[in-house]
């Protein structure tokens, strides 16, 4: 089964525990700087908005690569970027529509989301499920069922 | 390790910023934050100092653990000798701004001095500069936020700043980061005002890095879990916030109301946590939009909060309709029960006025309520207060008052003294509800005995977050102590006080104490820090940062007098529910906490007591 992450941004607090984890996991220490995730707050709506790649199944940033520094992990779905071939010329980061992929000033490369290998560290870290990796083909079911409780079969059965 | 072993000195007077190594020594004596923070200031500045001249320092201080995984691990400090008090303050806040400071690669920034024109600190990463304030000076919190983005273009940035109330002298301000995070009590603010210094604004992309990283994250996972599993830090702070007590201690008859002539209030559910869940007859929203962390906190209590369009005190007034920070259980009392008021939405027009121009909603209330009895009593007239009517449950004069103590004008200027300054001016300072100057909040110690010990003792006045025996007395927390007796609450007062002192200097928030004890803290500190962290360790760092404490206020000029309550506490009764007929037995627990202590008869650290602890 394939997975993806699968975000409610209602859930989410700001805490950025998931920062604090996607940078342990790739960099070693706590670096919201170096985070491959981020959580955007709107204040005056009192709204926190958790944002990473999607792992587009067409990447553009693959597409653009002139180096094809971006290549497809066959068992998680992620778009990986190969340190070795990446030249931090930053057309992906122009490619990608949602601006997920960034360039890392320390290293001279782009860094995007990468799964963590199929587990990962940000939805592990969220202490209120805002973040989840569950089953690629049913990210929607959460809200199916909430629709589906809300389906009056007495009025449908009379109908 | 965990430390970023690297401060940042800036003198004022001469415009200069210079990074300083860590005294590693101290670090290892007093942790962090309060305790490393303080000693800092006990070594620097003269305790005879007036607080708000120049030789007095402003020092912002992280803990080992601010910025880790570590659940809540927001926090820093700011330490100075108090504006409202002249005793050692030290006041803690959360937010983002303490971790990105740890993130920038600093532990510390003692500011010294004073600056000849109004300027603001300007970090990122390594560097750091003042720059002239020109265009935020007599700018609101709110709005040198917004400026100061805009200028440096980073979103990012994370901001700290008084208002106008901490320019203007108000003796209370405080520093607010974040929009609505306060390091809150004793004026700290105030000090940071009279050095001509408006804010900080830091960047930070340096990260920070622990001693054993596979051990630390093993060990906060587990000690996450059970923030997660316990009923108060899982469900009872995320749904109402510290709101959750408002019921709770009204019915225990342990809610100072009307300047504490009583200890209940008939209004305390209309302003409780459960009625900002509750859909407004307005406009059919709940005053409370959502809850908010810190960062890195996984309790996430913070309230934020959204006042109905139609309400008088925003009516045609957008800028005031978005939402922001919403009442906590202290400012709900000090603005609502304390002075009698109990319009949910005034109230959270009043809190958002006190961040807005950064001034301690807990003072402000209680020195509200103070005046409002001068003023039932005819003392204050019309004529003070150019005509606004200061009746106790007025929400017009709460509001309004707010206003005026934001902006500096009319009675807001006397309002801004604090309570103890203003009832003395009257002829009254029986009436001030303060000990050492600072106001006490939201628990009466006649419903609660071993508060009264707490407040009568408390290093930097009168404050609940030093030794929060609520949790025992009240919720059972670590175990049940009868809150109407003073039997053992010396020792439990003291275990709560070093403990906290511990808590307070490691970059942790307190309100993890609800499910957590130092056996949850040390190997978290222990797997971050260098050296060996045990319990006993920490515990008597806690001890020694008390007494040290104790002993820039002796030096200040404190005395075993001031260890002592106001005289409505220890001589008027409780007028209804459980504590009736009940004052606070002060003189029954204080001989007992000297001598656990260590202390002589009048409170002086002895000299073994002192050689044990390393002070002397
Ligand atoms: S860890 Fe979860 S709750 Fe915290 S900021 Fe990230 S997504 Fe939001
Ligand atoms: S418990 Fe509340 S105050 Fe403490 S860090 Fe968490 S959100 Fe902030």
């Amino acid at each position: 089964m394939q997975r993806s992450l699968y975000i409610s941004p209602d859930k989410c607090t700001g805490c950025l525990q998931c920062e604090m984890a996607c940078s342990f996991e790739h960099e070693g220490n706590f670096n919201p700087a170096k985070s491959r995730i981020k959580v955007f707050t709107f204040h005056t709506e009192g709204r926190f908005v958790p944002y990473t790649c999607t792992q587009c199944d067409e990447a553009w940033c693959k597409s653009a690569c002139p180096t094809e520094a971006i290549t497809l992990d066959a068992a998680t779905g992620a778009k990986m970027v190969n340190d070795g071939l990446c030249v931090g010329c930053k057309v992906c980061t122009i490619a990608c529509p949602f601006g997920t992929i960034n360039y890392n000033t320390t290293t001279g490369k782009v860094m995007k989301c990468d799964l963590c290998g199929g587990d990962p560290a940000c939805a592990k870290a969220c202490p209120t499920q805002a973040i989840t990796y569950i089953d690629a083909e049913g990210t929607g079911y959460d809200k199916m069922r909430t629709w589906a409780s809300r389906t009056d079969t007495q009025t449908a059965a009379q109908a | 390790m965990s430390w970023q072993k690297k401060i940042l000195r800036v003198n004022l007077t001469e415009g200069s910023c210079t990074a300083e190594p860590l005294n590693m020594q101290w670090a290892a004596d007093y942790l962090g934050q309060r305790g490393l923070g303080s000693k800092y200031l006990v070594e620097e500045v003269d305790p005879k100092v007036d607080p708000l001249s120049p030789d007095n320092k402003l020092i912002f201080a992280t803990g080992p653990l601010t910025g880790t995984a570590s659940s809540t691990s927001a926090r820093y400090s700011v330490i100075t000798k108090g504006a409202l008090t002249g005793a050692i303050a030290c006041s803690n806040s959360g937010g983002y701004f303490g971790a990105e400071l740890k993130f920038a690669g600093w532990d510390m920034i003692i500011f010294e001095g004073k600056a000849p024109k109004p300027v603001y600190l300007y970090i990122n990463d390594d560097h750091a500069e003042l720059i002239p304030a020109d265009e935020i000076w007599g700018k609101s919190v709110w709005d040198t936020d917004k400026i100061l983005h805009a200028k440096h273009q980073d979103p990012q940035l994370k901001i700290s700043a008084i208002g106008k109330a901490g320019e203007e002298g108000v003796m209370y301000a405080c520093i607010v980061n974040d929009l609505h995070r306060a390091a809150g009590r004793s004026g700290v603010g105030t000090v940071m005002g009279s050095k001509n210094l408006k804010a900080v604004a830091v960047r930070g992309t340096k990260g920070v890095s622990v001693k054993d990283p596979m051990r630390f994250m093993q060990t906060v996972m587990e000690k996450k879990k059970i923030l997660a599993e316990n009923p108060v830090t899982g469900q009872g702070l995320p749904t109402y916030g510290t709101q959750v007590l408002m019921n709770v201690i009204n019915e225990v008859g342990a809610l100072p109301t009307k300047n504490a002539s009583v200890v209940q209030f008939d209004g305390a559910s209309k302003i409780s946590g459960e009625a900002m869940h509750e859909p407004r007859a307005s406009d059919g929203k709940a005053n409370l939009v959502t809850n908010q962390a810190c960062f890195g906190c996984t309790i996430a209590c913070g309230r934020v909060a959204r006042i109905d369009k139609e309400h008088y005190t925003v009516k045609n007034r957008p800028e005031y309709w978005g939402a922001s920070g919403g009442l906590e259980y202290e400012n709900a009392w000090s603005l609502g029960a304390d002075c009698g008021v109990d319009d949910l939405e005034a109230l959270t027009f009043a809190n958002f006025i006190c961040n807005e121009q950064g001034y301690d909603p807990i003072t402000f209330g209680a020195t509200l309520a103070a005046a409002m009895e001068l003023y039932e009593m005819g003392v204050i007239t019309d004529e003070d207060t150019g005509g606004v009517k200061l009746n106790f449950g007025s929400a017009e004069a709460l509001t309004t008052m707010a206003e005026q103590v934001g902006k500096g004008e009319g009675f807001g200027m006397i309002l801004g003294l604090g309570s103890k300054r203003l009832c003395e001016k009257y002829g009254h300072p029986e009436l001030s509800m303060s000990v050492k100057g600072q106001e006490f909040p939201a628990y009466d110690p006649r419903g609660i005995q071993g508060m009264g010990l707490t407040y009568a003792t408390s290093n930097r006045g009168a404050c609940h977050l030093r030794s929060y025996t609520v949790a025992s007395e009240i919720l059972g927390i670590p175990e049940k102590t009868d809150p109407l007796v003073t039997e053992g609450k010396a020792g439990l007062v003291k275990a709560f006080q070093d403990a906290t002192a511990a808590v307070d200097s490691s970059g942790l928030c307190v309100f993890t104490t609800f499910a957590w004890t130092l056996e949850d803290f040390y190997p978290q500190i222990d797997a971050a820090c260098e050296g060996e962290w045990t319990l006993e360790r920490l515990a008597q760092t806690g001890e020694r940062i008390w007494n040290m404490e104790r002993q820039f206020n002796m030096a200040a000029g404190f005395t075993a007098k001031d260890d002592t309550l106001p005289k409505r506490l220890l001589t008027e009764p409780a007028s209804s529910g459980p504590a009736a007929g009940k004052v606070n037995g002060l003189d029954k627990m204080l001989p007992e906490y000297y001598e656990l202590r260590g202390w002589s008869k009048e409170g002086v650290p002895t000299p073994d007591t002192l050689r044990s602890l390393g002070l002397s």
